[in-house]
């Protein structure tokens, strides 16, 4: 079997609880794989743990036990094989929506001249010609979004490790930057780890889906692999019978840890 | 909507005429106290060795600026004024990221941080008298530790304040320690700086002009301490109210800036000029 692009072996994370004593483990033995190339989703309850495994696998985050491997080596520092699109606001509030895109290739130390080529090139793909001397707050939500899509693209990561990027979009927005996603990932084909807490979302975009259970000691509990055809359009590919199929298999397995995770955040 | 603005335009051309008819009120109450009007000669010129008189301060006003004699003395304050924010921003901003940065130097160096700036550094004239002579530099270094401390706390604040999701992006894009430090925090705490511009600039002109106030051979503040000496309350009088439009315009100036640096700040609900 090919080596996988992203590889978690057994990786806890336990946190010092607020009050100095005792351990707060959010994520717990868990292990799972990611092919070169193949789109995965992580679903779970809210508060379960997914941005910690994302950002153990972009290497802001040592894991207490466990690895993570790229590409078979062990991560050690910053993932730099990774591009991570983050779930609330991550641009340079000080810098144009350009010089943002730019960002990446500066901090490589690519001329100048060449960095802004590509990088007006870039928002043209995201569709934002016209808006390149804008700062983010002169942006709507969508349009940020773009950016920060452009930014991580930028770099050509192999891995894209993208945490609930589209929740704060309206869903009309949201499904025009899915199917955007979609189309720019069947160019190159990177492999993706996505996160998110609708599993309408997982399965209309993924290959896999890996449902997560409930914290604390997070870990996977079920796995799926999505066999609906591509290229999909993420609004039709929802009325299919195979999604509904689909769907209802994983709720199934996500019903009971969803009503835990509500259970606790109501004591 | 467009009702109440109109309405708010209406009230603010009425709000400016009663503060200029408050300031000319004043001016007149001033004027009948001062002049043998309402009261006998003697007793006005008794409240007159006090207040001075309106027409008197106004004759000293003109004559400071027709002769052109009152040019040096406002061109070494304000150099003095700049000096003082120049440095003492520059100190701020690096010893505030230095320990904003390193919590080992912020641990060792808090307690004293806290001591100097509850210290009144006003105090310190006049050794900076003794160690800087009485030229420009001691009231440069007054102004300095006044300017300082607010810009310090400022950066300080604004590296803590920096919004680890940035930060963590600016890392996963590649940034290095270096490059965090130029592309992430320096912006950050800068335009921090950039917010408190008024306070400091304002705390540097405080510096200048006590400082020359205490002993001085040029500047505003000496123009002051010599009429004192004499009993002229009338360019005692002009001196502050020069002063007071010197500071008006340094603070023009500073919003001015202010707005061409901070473009990328969100205001309140900015809409766009079509």
């Amino acid at each position: 079997m090919a080596v996988p692009a992203l590889a978690f072996e057994r990786v806890t994370c336990a946190f010092a609880d607020r009050g100095g004593h005792g351990r707060y483990t959010a994520v717990k033995d868990t292990s799972f794989a990611i092919g070169a190339g193949e789109f995965v989703s992580l679903v779970g309850p809210t508060g379960c743990g997914k941005t910690t495994l994302l950002n153990v696998a972009a290497g802001l985050l040592a894991p207490s036990s466990g690895r993570v491997l790229v590409d078979g080596v062990a991560l050690e520092d910053i993932n730099t094989r990774a591009g991570y699109m983050f779930q609330s606001e991550a641009l340079m509030p000080w810098r144009s929506a350009l010089a943002n895109v730019t960002a990446g290739l500066e901090f490589r130390g690519t001329p100048p001249v060449e960095t802004r080529a590509r990088a007006s090139e870039w928002l043209a793909r995201v569709g934002l010609t016209g808006f390149e001397t804008r700062y983010p707050h002169q942006l709507s939500g969508g349009m940020r979004k773009r950016v920060a899509l452009a930014q991580t693209l930028i770099l050509d990561p192999e891995i894209l490790l993208m945490d609930e990027p589209f929740s704060a979009l309206d869903i009309q927005t949201r499904q025009l930057m899915e199917n955007e996603l979609l189309e720019l990932w069947a160019a190159d084909r990177k492999s993706v780890l996505f996160i998110t807490h609708d599993l309408e979302e997982a399965i209309s975009l993924s290959d896999r889906v890996i449902v997560l259970s409930a914290g604390p000691q997070t870990h996977p509990i079920g796995e799926f692999a999505i066999d609906l055809p591509r290229p999909r359009d993420v609004a039709e590919i929802r009325l299919s019978p195979r999604f509904v199929e689909l769907h209802e298999a994983i709720w199934r397995v996500m019903k009971s840890e969803v009503l835990k995770s509500y259970a606790q955040s109501r004591k | 909507m467009r009702k109440a603005a109109s309405e708010s335009t209406l009230s603010r051309t009425r709000l400016w005429f009663y503060q200029a008819l408050l300031v000319a009120a004043l001016f007149a109450f001033w004027y009948l106290m001062t002049e043998p009007i309402l009261f006998s000669e003697a007793s006005a010129r008794n409240t007159a060795f006090f207040f001075g008189r309106p027409l008197g301060v106004l004759k000293v006003v003109v004559e400071w600026f027709a002769s052109g004699k009152i040019y040096p003395h406002l061109a070494i304050t304000l150099w003095e004024t700049l000096l003082a924010f120049a440095i003492g921003s520059v100190l701020g901003l690096a010893i505030g990221l230095w320990l904003a940065l390193s919590p080992t130097a912020s641990a060792l160096a808090e307690p004293y941080i806290t001591a100097l700036n509850a210290m009144p550094r006003v105090i310190l004239a006049p050794i900076f008298a003794v160690w800087f002579g009485l030229g420009v530099l001691s009231k440069v270094a007054l102004g300095v530790t006044l300017v300082f401390f607010i810009v310090f706390f400022n950066v300080y604040q604004g590296v803590k304040e920096v919004s680890p999701v940035v930060l963590a992006n600016a890392r996963m894009l590649g940034a290095s320690k270096h490059q965090l430090l130029r592309h992430i925090y320096l912006p950050s705490a800068t335009s921090w700086v950039f917010s408190s511009l008024h306070t400091s600039v304002g705390m540097a002109f405080v510096g200048a002009v006590v400082g020359e106030y205490l002993g001085s051979a040029k500047g505003v503040g000496y123009l002051i301490l010599q009429a004192e000496g004499v009993f002229d309350i009338n360019t005692v009088i002009a001196g502050i109210l020069v002063l007071t439009m010197f500071a008006l315009l340094l603070d023009f100036a500073v919003t001015r800036i202010e707005a061409r640096l901070l473009v990328w700040r969100p205001k309140v609900a900015e809409t766009e000029q079509l």
